[in-house]
């Protein structure tokens, strides 16, 4: 197994969780205290020279998406964090705020100086209650060092940061509904434009970055941005990744891996192979919205383009891998109740649309398919396909399309034999 | 029916939304501090919740029956939340919930006649290296086994003893 940079688990210790004096003795609050010597537009443009892109599955660039923000307007902005991750096969996050919170502490310092946003929340799924109490522990004693509060650091900057727990439920990963979350109000989306950089919490400019992301901005002040660029093995890339392994492999944990780093890297070596020693088949390269990969894709780069290029998605990089006795239309069916059972309901597409295709795909699994029903599910998935409100009822169609694209056979044998060729 | 919330929790909330320019954004807080006295939210912890805040009924309801979490019907002592989704259903999340329903005499979406536990499925909980996974209250457990889960639930029904 070969032995890469550790940045965002350079810290990490099996169930411990690194306190303020350890976090600090290890160059922690360093890029605070540099980015503070600079001008909010210096560390923007710093961010964006590094070719950060957001670790939450869109991929956007983190400095261009911070150029959109309007620093210099008057009033009450916002920083938020979206610590949703609700999306299946991703558990990146938890294991970075349970191992070393202070990280998205002082990133979500660094980016309030540079949009000049003074109020931050850090949103968390009530799942992750060990999280928020770790992050409300980094917070005081945050508070207590000068990092946060008032004037840090003697800057004449303010920073108040809150976290919000929610209670459930995938779309307020979506993040207008998450500010309708935030706000209390009901959590569907919000129609874009405005967007959030415009009109976001409370109807004020506001910035929303994913947990990795917010994490990452410290090291790349401390260390500049041509040592972050050199982090990825991709070239074409920046940094490095939380990838999160699950499903039919021998070591399913969350490792730090450069960006660029192989699938078969990825899968024989750090998960250590498909277990009972069984064949691999194909997996989710970063979560349940993301098309499949199979064996052909092992030698591909796992990056936001060379992935895009063969119509799949970085997504979290939560890969969860199929062993070669996985049928592959019960996978998709399961996903897709995931999707359809977490549709807010705001939009027909979704709301109806994916319920529909569950149906379809319990009739094909369940062998009561014809290729009627094969030819419903295209049209379904032609419907739903940029007409939804959001990007959910989009997401779910990912692993939909990739069943169609590349496992036809298998479908065609359900129909054929009138039962799962799998049981 | 036992008190919603304590006095001074409530008194807290009320100071707090006092002091904010939007109240709203405590009613997920509060309906999540009434759940975690109460057990569960029946419609006086709606209208309590409203009339706290200073906001309409229907907008504390509408975000009630949005989320998952809060509950709106009573439930058990123990909410056991298995999860459904990819990395567990890969893993053998099926047969540990024919065995969690076996252990505790239940289908989904039931609560077991003693009022002990109510069985609820989940969407991934984020344990997704240490599937399959559920979570009892707000405490995960994973590598779930059959063996594992027939240890937990003994702990459970013990800790429940021991509550009265």
């Amino acid at each position: 197994m070969n032995s890469y940079p550790q940045v965002l688990f350079k810290n990490r210790r099996p169930n411990e969780t690194i306190l303020l004096p350890e976090y600090e003795k290890n160059g922690g609050y360093q890029g605070l205290r540099a980015a503070l010597k600079m001008s909010p537009a210096e560390v923007c443009g710093r961010v964006k020279e590094s070719d950060l892109r957001g670790r939450g599955g869109a991929g956007f660039p983190t400095g261009i998406k911070w150029s959109f923000f309007p620093a210099d307007q008057p009033g009450d902005k916002y920083l938020v964090c979206n610590g949703d991750e609700m999306e299946p096969g991703t558990y990146k996050d938890r294991q970075l705020l349970l191992a070393d919170p202070h990280q998205l502490v002082e990133g979500m310092a660094i980016a309030s100086y540079a949009l000049q946003a003074s109020i931050g929340y850090i949103f968390l799924r009530y799942a992750y209650e060990d999280c928020s109490q770790r992050v409300e522990r980094a917070i005081a004693e945050a508070i207590a060092a000068g990092y946060l509060g008032k004037n840090i650091l003697g800057s004449g900057f303010d920073v108040e940061l809150h976290v919000h727990r929610s209670a459930g439920r995938y779309i307020l990963g979506e993040e207008t509904s998450l500010l309708n979350g935030l706000e209390g109000r009901r959590p569907n989306p919000r129609t874009k434009p405005p967007f959030p950089a415009q009109r976001g919490l409370f109807g004020r400019p506001t910035n929303v970055n994913n947990v990795e992301t917010l994490a990452t901005v410290p090291h790349i002040l401390t260390n500049g941005t041509a040592w972050f660029q050199n982090l990825a093995l991709n070239p074409q890339s920046a940094g490095t990744k939380l990838f999160g392994l699950s499903g039919h492999l021998n070591r399913t944990e969350c490792f730090e891996l450069p960006l660029g780093i192989t699938l078969r890297e990825v899968v024989e070596d750090f998960g250590g192979g498909v277990r009972a020693g069984k064949k691999f088949k194909a997996c989710l390269p970063g979560g349940a919205s993301t098309p499949y990969l199979t064996a052909e894709h092992l030698d591909l780069m796992m990056d936001f383009d060379p992935l895009e290029k063969v119509e799949s998605r970085l997504g979290t990089a939560g890969v969860t891998v199929f062993d070669e006795n996985t049928c592959m239309v019960a996978v998709t069916r399961n996903l897709n109740q995931f999707f359809a059972r977490e549709s807010c309901g705001w939009c027909t597409p979704c709301r109806d649309g994916l319920v529909t295709i569950s149906w379809l795909l319990d009739r094909i699994e369940f062998g009561q398919a014809s290729e009627d029903d094969l030819v419903m599910l295209k049209d379904q998935g032609r419907n739903i396909k940029g007409r939804s409100f959001c990007a959910l009822a989009e997401g779910a169609m990912g692993p939909v399309e990739a069943l169609l694209r590349l496992f036809a056979d298998e479908i065609k044998d359900h129909i054929r034999k009138g039962c799962c060729p799998f049981k | 029916m036992s008190e919603l919330l304590p006095q001074n929790q409530i008194d807290s909330f009320k100071a707090k939304a006092a002091a904010i320019s939007h109240p709203h954004e405590l009613i997920v807080d509060l309906l999540r501090a009434i759940q975690s006295h109460h057990g569960w939210v029946p419609d006086d912890g709606v209208l309590l919740t409203a009339e706290t805040l200073g906001v309409l009924p229907i907008e504390v309801e509408e975000l009630a029956t949005f989320y998952d979490k809060i509950f709106r019907r009573e439930v058990g002592k123990r909410v056991i939340h298995i999860c459904d989704s990819i990395c567990c259903w890969s893993t053998g999340a099926e047969m540990i919930t024919d065995h969690l329903k076996k252990s505790i005499g239940i289908s989904l979406g039931e609560t077991t006649a003693d009022g002990q536990f109510t069985l609820l499925p989940t969407c991934c909980l984020g344990a997704c290296g240490d599937a399959p996974a559920m979570m009892i209250g707000l405490t995960t457990h994973g590598l779930l086994t059959t063996e594992k889960i027939d240890e937990i639930l003994q702990q459970e029904r013990a800790a429940i003893a021991a509550e009265g």
